[in-house]
């Protein structure tokens, strides 16, 4: 039977299925398929905090969202087009982020009594009317795979989970997606089971024949590239381009990278990859806690290396007073938060930005630092680059803020070649002091920042220490003159940094006009979209968005004082609202989301229109 | 100032130092910097990290690099040093409630690591630099400032703490004893590999005569027992009392009343069964007679340092895969082009 094939210009699916199911995978494998192929692409993954959450249960329900489209394409999608379910569970879970109309495609094997009872429906909803509004393809997965591999001698546990390879393979028919990419996946994947190889080969195949012969789909879809910027490209997540990040600013900087962390979700990643790559003269070091973690590190950047530690907000709680050390002793160090929802365990699998305060003031004293936050998992790059920049030639420790959606989230990412990234100054000593002189450690320069002298170098032994310091020299101080000079010496050394960053600019809309929605780091893409959206229905709206969170750019009170009204929608309760409102006297409307989620853009056209009315 | 030889009070620094008078960490410094003499010791590639607490105050005093920390975080700290800077000579200074209480995760870390550094810790059985609390250390029932009617805790037993953490080098001195100090701290040097060294040190202020029984001319020879490799354990007036296994159990004898010295325990210090037997000859009443507080190299064995197996397999990526390339790093595997 010919198919019809209709053209879209975007589409969103929503993978969904049982931990264990490998929904993951199949996720990750279709943004793939279709990255490569030229759409622009954006992924939400969405997990439970459990490793093996109780089967069958909605607690255990793990999801993946992805958009892909011919237009580009900021955000993972508000609601799907397209809904996959395993069972009854990632149904109930997920019902309701399916457009009217979206399609359901239901694995019938996990629609059993058990499964049923298990996400409490106390009637089948694939038969009881309740999906009348979608259209629903009921598949029967599970034995399809079975009849598949029934020759295949495999053991039925192995047998049942290549089922997300029939789910794959169908899709990749229903969006007549190439299985290229897929097929070199599984051969490199089980490059030690070829049993395996073969069988995932099969259901994979299965499946995407399955859309050619079953009566039940009459329609296949296109989405045709994605006019993008010119350039090569590659999908990359957030995680895995601030580990290269780190790797590429060290090599500007012509450092050796020491690595300092403890596992925590959503940060573990990047010490995962960094672990890999050895030969770039990366140290990775597993360390016993958060806080030997950060030392660790601090003890590596006095020896000279650029010494980086990762965490999320519980963890970076710990690290506070090593912190504050490191603001005492002025030297390089890098802290990352891949923020999730808080406070305390909180929700360790979910993203949220509500740290923003602790990376400003928490720590004891008056302690500042550098804030920067990344907006897109491919910029997770370049920002950490910029915050290992700011480290390293203002001598100071600096915290990077990313989170778990950026963490997690893939998309295209036009990459940069070595030869462009910007260069990296070290602050290294210039002189040795004359004879009979002694060395000052804490001589500054015109940018307030002192050199860094290294274990080794002769005639440069120096002492440093959390005590306070005697200007200059670097002694232990109780002096009270000296004490307020060295804090206000160690705030203005950070201020100053404004002068080495550049403006806040105006992403999208006019320069000037009625709302301008400023925001920061994983917002982005929302608020692009949605921005966007207003700007389509004639509605006069602007969109700027902060990478640099401390020192603010120069010109952020000018920019706002361009527009009637701003909006801040963050993913916490009011954060940079509060900093704003402290620091420039402007008032700004809060937009809150507090549910471990990240901003749909309809929910911000409709805030923008409220305000705009 | 490579090459030419520094005299031991070349590694004093301008500032002055601030214990209170006849506090033991005095005798400590000077023993540090003597042997730092004898050991022909480069300023500029030493490293003295520290905590917080009164010995903390310790790199202050010494003209090396020197980094005064956080509360407990010393090891932590030179170990994060130690692992990209394997030229330098790291000592870590510490003591008893900077080691074994705030920093008790980082201690036993460091030890089954087995970075290349050293551990000095003074162990004054108290809080000095707070006023006087009692610490890990502090026997059960002393009277503190935090404990009027008697310590409640049960106290570690540092060296067998170490053993526990499975430390390649584990040694005990007193600071009244500069001598046998001294010559402890250049084999701690000479280890390739973690040190612990702990070091009784008298607190006059807060826990004076904590250690008395141990250096009391009256006491003393009969309540110490200083370990020498390949030696029988002997101690006493005139060595006249030796030490023997009977079992698993440590006996006291007298060599004047029918036991010769071949019938007596040999002290081997690359024993781990023994030296955690002698760790135990420690404030431990369940043991029979009142066996000697034993002073010297308890333990001491080779194991690859941590920055030294680090550096291989850094170096063995780089064997294998050559010098990282960023431009074939970023790229990844699969890319596609857009016209
Ligand atoms: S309080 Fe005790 S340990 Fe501290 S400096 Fe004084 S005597 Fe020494």
């Amino acid at each position: 039977m010919e198919k019809e094939i209709l053209e879209k210009k975007d589409v969103t699916i929503l993978f969904a299925g049982d931990s264990g199911d490998g929904m993951q995978l199949t996720g990750n494998q279709f943004t793939f398929t279709s990255a490569l192929f030229g759409n622009d692409v954006s992924t939400f993954p969405n997990f439970p905090a459990e490793i093996r959450a109780p089967q069958g249960t909605v607690a255990g329900v793990s999801g993946f969202q992805l958009r892909f489209g011919s237009v580009e394409v900021f955000t993972p999608g508000d609601d799907s087009d397209v809904l996959v379910v395993m069972n009854a569970a990632a149904l109930k879970a997920n019902i309701s982020k399916l457009k009217r109309g979206g399609v359901v495609i239901a694995n019938t094997s996990g629609f059993d009594n058990k499964n049923l009872k298990l996400s409490h429906y106390e009637v089948n909803p694939l038969e009881d009317g309740s999906l009348d509004d979608y259209e629903l393809h009921e598949v029967d997965i599970t034995s399809l795979t079975r009849e598949a591999l029934v020759d295949s001698g495999l053991a039925r546990k192995d047998v049942d989970r290549s089922k997300n390879m029939f789910v794959l393979g169908f899709l990749y028919w229903m969006y007549s997606r190439d299985l290229a990419s897929t097929i070199q996946f599984i051969e490199e994947k089980f490059a030690k089971k070829p049993e395996l190889i073969e069988s995932n080969l099969k259901v994979l195949k299965t499946g995407y024949h399955y859309g050619d012969t079953s009566e039940t789909f009459g329609t296949r879809y296109q989405v045709k590239k994605a006019k993008l910027p010119k350039g090569k490209y590659r999908s990359i997540m957030g995680n895995q381009a601030a580990a290269y990040g780190i790797i590429a600013a060290a090599k500007q900087a012509g450092l050796k990278t020491f690595y300092g962390s403890y596992p925590i979700t959503p940060a573990s990643d990047i010490l995962h990859e960094l672990s890999k790559h050895k030969n770039f003269g990366v140290k990775t070091y597993q360390a016993e806690d958060e806080i030997a973690a950060i030392c660790a590190a601090i003890g590596a950047s006095f020896g000279g290396a650029l010494g980086v530690t990762a965490s999320s907000g519980p963890g970076i709680a710990l690290k506070g007073e090593a912190l504050g050390l490191a603001v005492m002793l002025e030297l390089p160090l890098l802290v990352i938060n891949v923020q999730r929802g808080g406070p305390s365990t909180g929700l360790p699998t979910k993203t949220e930005q509500s740290d923003l305060m602790q990376a400003l003031y928490g720590r004891n004293g008056e302690a500042p630092i550098p804030v920067i936050a990344a907006r897109t998992p491919s910029d997770c790059f370049s920002s950490i680059m910029e915050a290992i920049r700011i480290s390293v030639e203002h001598m100071t420790p600096v915290m990077f803020l990313s989170d778990g959606y950026l963490a997690n989230g893939a998309e295209p990412w036009a990459y940069p070649e070595a030869k462009d990234l910007p260069k990296i100054t070290v602050p290294k000593v210039t002189q040795k002091p004359a004879e009979g002189e002694a060395y000052l450690p804490y001589l500054r320069d015109e940018k307030l920042v002192r050199e860094w002298a290294i274990p080794g170098m002769e005639g440069l032994m120096h002492r440093l220490g959390g005590l306070e310091k005697e200007d200059r020299t670097g002694n232990i101080s109780y002096d009270p003159e000296n004490h307020e000079k060295m804090v206000r010496l160690r705030a203005e050394k950070v201020e100053r940094i404004a002068d080495f960053i550049p403006d806040l600019k105006i992403e999208q809309g006019p320069e000037k006009g009625k709302v301008l929605v400023l925001g920061w780091g994983s917002t982005y893409g929302s608020i692009r979209m949605a921005v966007d959206q207003c700007i389509k229905e004639g509605l006069e709206v602007s969109q700027a968005h902060f990478r640099y969170l401390n020192p603010f750019p120069k010109n952020t009170a000018e920019i706002m004082a361009s527009f009637d009204h701003v909006i801040i929608p963050e993913i916490n309760d009011k954060q940079l609202v509060h900093v704003i409102r402290s620091k420039f006297l402007m008032d700004a409307i809060p937009f809150s989301k507090i549910q471990g989620l990240p901003f749909t853009s309809s929910e911000l056209v409709a805030k923008i229109k409220e305000i705009y009315a | 100032m490579t090459g030419s030889k520094l005299r031991a009070k070349d590694f004093e620094t301008d500032q002055d130092v601030r214990w209170c008078p006849g506090c033991g960490d005095y005798a400590i410094l000077k023993q540090v910097q003597t042997a730092f003499a004898e050991l022909g010791m480069e300023k500029e590639n030493t490293v003295f990290i520290s905590g917080i607490g009164c010995s903390s105050r310790f790199p202050y005093y010494m003209d090396t690099y020197g980094m005064h920390s956080i509360h407990g975080r010393a090891a932590a700290i030179a170990s994060g040093l130690k692992a990209v800077r394997k030229d330098l000579n790291v000592w870590i200074v510490t003591g008893d409630g900077d080691s074994l209480s705030i920093g008790g995760n980082h201690l036993i870390h460091l030890l089954r690591r087995n970075f290349d550094v050293n551990v000095l810790l003074f162990n004054n059985e108290i809080y000095g630099l707070t006023k006087g609390q009692y610490s890990p250390t502090t026997p059960e029932g002393t009277v503190t400032k935090s404990s009027p009617y008697g310590v409640l805790d049960h106290p570690f037993n540092p060296l067998a703490l170490a053993l526990g953490a499975e430390a390649t080098f584990v040694a005990r001195a007193l600071d009244r004893d500069p001598r046998h100090l001294k010559d402890l701290i250049i084999r701690a040097n000479e280890h390739k590999g973690t040190s612990l060294l702990e070091i009784y040190q008298n607190c006059p202020v807060f826990n004076d005569g904590a250690f008395t029984v141990l250096t009391d001319k009256d006491s003393k020879q009969d309540s110490t027992l200083w370990l020498k490799n390949g030696e029988p354990l002997v101690f006493g007036e005139n060595n006249t009392k030796g030490i023997l296994l009977d079992g698993f159990k440590p006996k006291i004898v007298s060599l004047e009343d029918g036991y010769s010295m071949d019938d007596l325990w040999v002290h081997d210090e690359s024993d781990p069964l023994k030296a955690h037997m002698l760790t135990r000859f420690f404030g431990d009443p369940s043991l029979e007679g009142n066996l000697p507080r034993p002073f010297g190299l308890f333990y001491v064995n080779e194991r690859e340092s941590y920055e030294t197996a680090m550096d291989n397999q850094v170096q063995e990526a780089y064997n294998q895969r050559g010098e990282g390339d960023l431009d074939a790093l970023i790229q990844g595997k699969s890319t596609w082009e857009i016209n």
